[in-house]
């Protein structure tokens, strides 16, 4: 008797830790969420390694940042931890402070920054295109775009690849009568946001219809899963079409149409024209989608990555070295730490964007006093 | 006398402290699994709240998925989902059983028998992004040029393609147990069917398959489960697109695919709130199927 009654204390011990574990990180979603902050900031700071920084978010520079950070460990002895889990994810780690820095393809969004509660720096790291690449073995001519038919085509409107409208800014280039098979991505994306937030600048029908967004609503078309995903299905589909990152498509050798600016100029997307189109006039706050830019000899979908850091650097006790070691890392990023971009098929800073980044890393404060 | 008579007392004791200790661990155990399949439902009602109460029933039956415009409805996902599994289930049925009768009636022993029994296990060992690959590669350029034979727009990939697939990868459940289930029919009644003149493929049909039934009908039902949760190799195929499938050779979209696809990237609460909620069907919609299934085997048995 005596066991049986122990084996059900046991028991009801059991359920009650079980039902109460399950229910209280549900109950109050949000606060779940600051209470991994409390239990995670006091391991950055108990950790007290102020020689190992923290930092999460975007795949698309991941690349980059290895290579950065490695260059800079040499040199510093500083290392830097990087997740590469998306941007959307950094922003959260960032925001449940349990990185030093987050990494994202877009500006934090209302809903984003409010969560966060207290101001967030954007500090571009470098900028990346979107490049439209097509399959039609028949051609050997670069395809060239223009805004109002890249949107036709993504909406629908232009199905076949001899249709009128492409064959007029095409003269000479001999179109098969191929249909167009539409590929995009199928999980949230930076890239998709470049691509949708430049369709929605340059086509009132596709802000309407669609909009911009990580993930939208596809009017047409198939997805793939990540660049390589896209990327396949252009390569197997004769007639296919659809949006890939620059330095994916470099890599894989895939054949990629020039898309005319806001200048009217064809551009094929590279390094240079990439670049170019950041060296323009900038906000303050580089808060800015490089989309249809209005440099002449700019590439026109493009976009920044940006690094975001806390504007006010003590807060969960950090040490004020710790502060001055990630400030310095980013300041190093965008300046030397450019030089190996290029060889990455990343674009590096336009001197315009150089100049607004530093003074954006020169307002970040420990105590209210700057840093730098 | 006594002496004996205290140490046999000790010892009966003894072993039932042990008895009760152990019954009352195994209770524990098989408890605990119950409490973590009630939190993951609970986890996910609640963690679903927001767009539960925001979109409501529209969330079911709802036809636009909509990140942008903060509209969401599952229905295409849910009608994905259910074709691929079904068509998937259908293609895989033949080869799963005859695989089953073969290796459980004709060669149920022998060096050939083992051999073909370990490589069926090992299509359910080869991880699911290879099946992804697989498809994206090898079969959806078959299944092009078949599309293309049969004048429907070439795609390659699609919900066809998919189930393809799906149907593949989840031979081996009903295979397996089936084989089981049929070496486990008594050899007296296959003979006495024999005795009576019963020819090999009416002993099979009259009194292997009869008796085996609930058993077969098990191995699907554990490959429906499969195939509902199956992910990574469906969205490779798939086509991905939130556009209602008009055929069996469109493109479309399931519901762990969303999922998996748009959580890393999901900004905005409300959109988070959805994918769970999606998850949620996902759950429900995995229960319900089951509870249909064991309601069949329950008939099937007490014929």
């Amino acid at each position: 008797m005596k066991i049986k009654s122990k084996i059900k204390s046991a028991i009801v011990a059991a359920l009650a830790l079980a039902v109460t574990g399950s229910i209280t990180p549900g109950c109050n979603g949000n606060s779940g969420k600051e209470s991994s902050s409390d239990s995670t900031s006091s391991t950055t700071s108990t950790n007290g390694d102020d020689k190992t920084l923290l930092g999460a978010g975007s795949t698309f520079v991941y690349p980059l940042f290895s290579k950065q950070f490695s260059e800079y460990n040499k040199l510093n002895g500083l290392k830097i931890n990087y997740q590469s889990i998306g941007s959307g994810g950094g922003i959260l780690q960032l925001t449940n402070k349990t990185v030093d820095f987050g990494d994202s393809d877009a500006p934090l969004t209302e809903e984003q920054a409010q969560k966060m509660g207290v101001p967030a720096l954007h500090i571009p790291m470098c900028s990346g295109a979107v490049v439209i690449s097509y399959n039609l073995p028949e051609v050997k001519d670069t395809l060239k775009l223009n805004p109002e038919v890249l949107a036709d085509i993504f909406l629908g409107k232009i199905t076949k690849w001899n249709d009128a409208k492409i064959s007029a800014i095409n003269t000479g280039v001999k179109l098969p009568a191929t249909a167009i098979v539409i590929a995009h991505r199928s999980d949230g994306s930076g890239t998709t946001n470049i691509f949708t937030d430049y369709l929605s600048k340059i086509n009132d029908e596709w802000k309407t219809k669609v909009g911009k967004g990580t993930a939208v609503n596809w009017p047409q078309g198939l997805g793939g899963k990540g660049n390589e995903g896209v990327a396949g299905l252009v390569k197997q589909t004769p007639g296919g079409i659809g949006y890939i990152e620059l330095a994916y498509a470099i890599q894989n050798k895939m054949s990629f149409a020039k898309i005319q600016n806001k200048s009217g100029n064809y551009i094929t997307p590279d390094i240079a024209s990439t670049s170019a189109a950041s060296n323009v006039q900038l906000p303050a706050d580089s808060k800015i989608f490089l989309g249809n830019t209005d440099a002449a000899n700019g590439y026109p979908i493009s976009g920044f990555t940006w690094a975001l850091i806390y504007k006010e650097q003590n807060y969960s006790s950090r040490s004020q070295e710790r502060a001055q070691n990630l400030v310095k890392l980013l300041s190093w990023n965008i300046h030397d730490g450019q030089q190996y971009c290029e060889g990455l098929h990343y674009a590096p800073l336009s001197p315009a964007a150089v100049s607004i980044a530093e003074a954006i890393l020169k307002s970040a404060t420990f105590d209210g006093k700057p840093i730098l | 006398m006594n002496v004996w008579k205290s140490i046999k007392i000790k010892r009966s004791f003894r072993q039932i402290k042990m008895e009760k200790f152990f019954k009352g661990s195994l209770v524990l155990i098989a408890l605990s699994i119950l409490v973590l399949v009630i939190a993951f439902l609970f986890t996910l009602i609640v963690q679903s709240l927001p767009s539960i109460k925001a979109l409501g029933i529209s969330f079911l039956f709802g036809k636009t998925w909509d990140p942008v415009a903060n509209v969401y409805g599952t229905y295409p996902f849910l009608l994905g989902t259910l074709l691929t599994s079904f068509l998937a289930l259908l293609i895989s049925i033949p080869f799963s059983f005859s695989i089953a009768i073969f290796l459980g009636e004709y060669y149920p022993r022998g060096w050939f028998s083992e051999f073909l029994k370990n490589s069926i296990d090992l299509i359910a060992a080869v991880p699911s992004v290879i099946y992804g690959f697989w498809g994206l590669f090898v079969l959806a350029p078959l299944v092009r040029s078949l599309e293309l034979k049969l004048g429907v727009t070439p795609y390659g990939i699609g919900i066809f393609t998919s189930a393809l697939i799906l149907a593949i990868m989840i031979i081996p459940y009903a295979a397996s147990l089936g084989r089981e289930m049929i070496r486990m029919v008594p050899s007296s009644l296959k003979e006495a069917a024999y005795s009576l003149g019963a020819t090999r493929f009416e002993v099979i049909r009259n009194v292997i398959l009869p008796y085996s039934k609930s058993g077969l009908f098990a191995g699907v039902l554990l490959s429906l489960g499969r195939a509902l949760g199956e992910t990574m190799a469906v969205t490779m195929v798939i086509g991905n697109t939130s556009i209602i499938p008009k055929s069996i050779f469109d493109p479309g979209n399931t519901m762990a695919s969303v999922i998996a696809n748009e959580f890393t990237e999901a900004a905005s609460s409300l959109y988070l709130s959805s994918l769970i909620e999606l998850g949620l069907v996902l759950f429900l919609v995995t229960v319900i199927i089951n509870l249909i299934g064991k309601r069949i085997i329950k008939r099937f048995t007490a014929d």
